[in-house]
């Protein structure tokens, strides 16, 4: 399996990383380097092997559904590039 | 006065509570030492004003007689853990003047256990590396040096600030992180010592979320003693990590006796690896020999998928971290780009995280991003989710036979010079984990400890693997390891 420029592009599109055009073929390049290095997973037998979900072996723990925290909108907006009116702002998303 | 920089954990636990010092005089110490230190690079927001308010409440604690074994002790924290009113950046420019407003429940019990924060610790940014190269802060440096080359080495990654800090004496002790060797390579790097403990021991919330099925907190300390001193103070359930597990946290310190007699110490074939240096054999056949004395029984075992472990790590640790980072929008915290005239949101989303990440993490989330793509799922993602199934079964049937505990090399090498790698492919620097990954992918508790010098005069470390949830056990056959190599080598101060 080969990235070329194209899927190189796409996948930075997908991640929304912005790569400028010169940049793509030696990202292509990266990919294909370490995408190589994971075909070795290919030699393994995984038949009738279950993907592992957890690690440890234990039903996580829950908890009371009550609410534990909430109404510090000043602390959540406090590290925020651009907050206003007690919100978060972003560039207009409709026209 | 400098000597006290020199003390562990232990000692100073000691020399406290005797009345021979008080906190406040060793925490002016390492401020001191750390502001002398600046060459290294690791500390890399200092923070003397918390330090010095929290070592005059540790001494008034300490004078009540009531104060826990970390009351009072100086200690640094790696800059992923999230600290209350302190910048947290995990050494990324995309978290550019963060500040949180909430305390990391690992840095929030050493607190109230009484330890002392000099600062925050360099890393690599996002915990992505192996040499602590990929730092926004720029490298953190080891203070150990080949012989008379004054040629700058790397202390590791990703936890090298850590690691150079507790090396150099800047701090007692300091945190660290592990996701695929960060805690246990750093510290072989350096000639300290270091634990990550079994996956679900310390809670990751307010840790800045590498890939959450591998990520664990740890300590790394200038001793066996002191890891299990501050291991202790580390974990226990969370409600807010519900994968924190909810087990009575023993008191490790008390279950270090140094008796092996009888335990069974597996030595698996597959971590022989081709073109392993012969320093690297001698060092394990040395530590092999030293166990055996120790009255350790030797068993050759087998781990027969451990060759796949570093592949599926990096399909999984990616796919991970492409989830986790999707957070890095530019939005709710940290960097935002500056948008030119008609940029949308998207633009501000893909300039934003273009300018943040640095080259490795944005490759990392890329190939993270691929491999859960649409019709790629199967093939790479689930493919080393099912081999990572087979991994943990084979050390569940090496300890089904008995096994107690697995001897391997920390790492392939010493720590090399900065920027020795530059050329290479990715996948040689990530070669770097190849005997501590596996440990991550069965969530087993591994520690690394300093046992002999290379030719070069520079550390290195032997990797000890325990069965989960026994890290008292496993600290105590380590303990016994530390014993007999009688390894004491520090750095010369150049810096």
């Amino acid at each position: 399996m080969s990235i070329d420029e194209s899927t190189a592009a796409k996948v930075a599109k997908l991640a929304r990383i912005k790569v400028e055009e010169d940049a793509l073929p030696a990202l292509a390049q990266e990919f294909n380097a370490v995408l190589g290095f994971i075909e070795q997973l290919n030699e393994v037998d995984v038949d009738g092997v279950e993907p592992m979900v957890s690690v440890t072996p234990m039903r996580l723990k829950r908890r009371e559904d009550v609410v534990t925290d909430g109404d510090q909108q000043e602390k959540i907006l406090s590290n925020a590039p651009d907050a206003r009116e007690g919100f978060f702002a972003v560039p207009k998303v409709v026209e | 006065m400098t000597e006290l920089t020199k003390l562990t954990l232990a000692e100073a636990r000691d020399k406290l509570r005797a009345g021979d010092v008080t906190s406040v005089e060793l925490t002016e110490t390492f401020l001191k030492a750390i502001d002398e230190a600046d060459a290294l690079n690791a500390f890399v927001h200092k923070t003397p004003e918390i330090a010095l308010e929290r070592a005059k409440a540790a001494d008034v604690r300490i004078a009540q007689g009531d104060a826990p074994d970390m009351c009072g002790l100086p200690i640094g924290i790696k800059d992923l853990f999230c600290t209350k009113g302190v910048a947290s950046q995990a050494a990324s420019g995309i978290l550019e003047g963060f500040t949180p407003e909430y305390e990391s429940t690992v840095s929030q019990k050493l607190e109230d256990s009484g330890a002392v924060m000099l600062g925050k610790l360099n890393m690599d940014e996002f915990a992505m590396g192996s040499s602590n190269e990929t730092s926004v802060y720029g490298n953190a440096i080891n203070p150990w040096r080949r012989g008379n080359d004054d040629a700058a080495l790397t202390p590791g990654g990703s936890s090298g600030g850590s690691a150079a800090a507790v090396a150099a004496d800047l701090c007692l002790a300091a945190t660290g992180t592990d996701t695929g060797g960060s805690i246990r390579q750093p510290a072989a790097f350096t000639g300290i010592t270091g634990i990550k403990p079994t996956y679900g021991r310390c809670s990751r919330w307010g840790v800045v979320a590498f890939a959450s099925s591998l990520d664990q907190a740890g300590p790394m300390t200038k001793d066996v003693r002191d890891a299990a001193i501050m291991l202790e103070a580390m974990c226990g359930h969370d409600e807010k990590d519900s994968t924190s597990v909810d087990l009575p946290v023993p008191n490790f310190e008390a279950m270090l006796t140094g008796d092996i007699r009888g335990k069974k110490i597996g030595i698996p074939k597959e971590y022989r690896m081709d073109g392993m240096p012969a320093e690297i054999e001698k060092l394990w056949s040395d530590g092999t020999e030293m166990l055996k004395a120790a009255g350790a029984e030797i068993v050759d075992i087998s781990l027969p998928h451990t060759k796949y472990a570093l592949p599926a790590y990096y399909v999984i640790a990616p796919a991970e971290a492409s989830s986790n980072l999707a957070r890095y929008d530019g939005v709710r915290f940290g960097h935002r780009a500056t948008l030119a005239a008609g940029d949308g949101i998207t633009e501000m989303y893909e300039k934003t995280r273009a300018e943040g990440f640095g080259h490795e993490v944005q490759r990392r989330v890329m190939v993270g991003t691929y491999v859960l793509s649409a019709g790629f799922y199967d093939a790479y993602y689930n493919r080393a989710r099912r081999v990572r199934t087979l991994i943990k079964q084979d050390f569940e049937s090496v300890f089904a036979q008995g096994i107690d505990a697995i001897l391997t090399p920390a790492t392939p090498s010493a720590a090399f010079g900065l920027g020795e790698m530059t050329d290479a492919d990715p996948i040689q620097m990530y070669l770097n984990d190849v005997f501590t990954v596996t440990v991550n992918l069965a969530g087993l508790p591994g520690v690394s400890v300093p046992t002999g010098l290379d030719s070069q005069g520079l550390p290195l470390g032997l990797q000890l693997i325990g069965r989960p949830w026994e890290e008292g056990d496993l600290l105590n056959t380590a303990y016994a390891l530390e014993q007999a190599a009688g390894f004491v080598a520090k750095p010369g101060k150049w810096w």
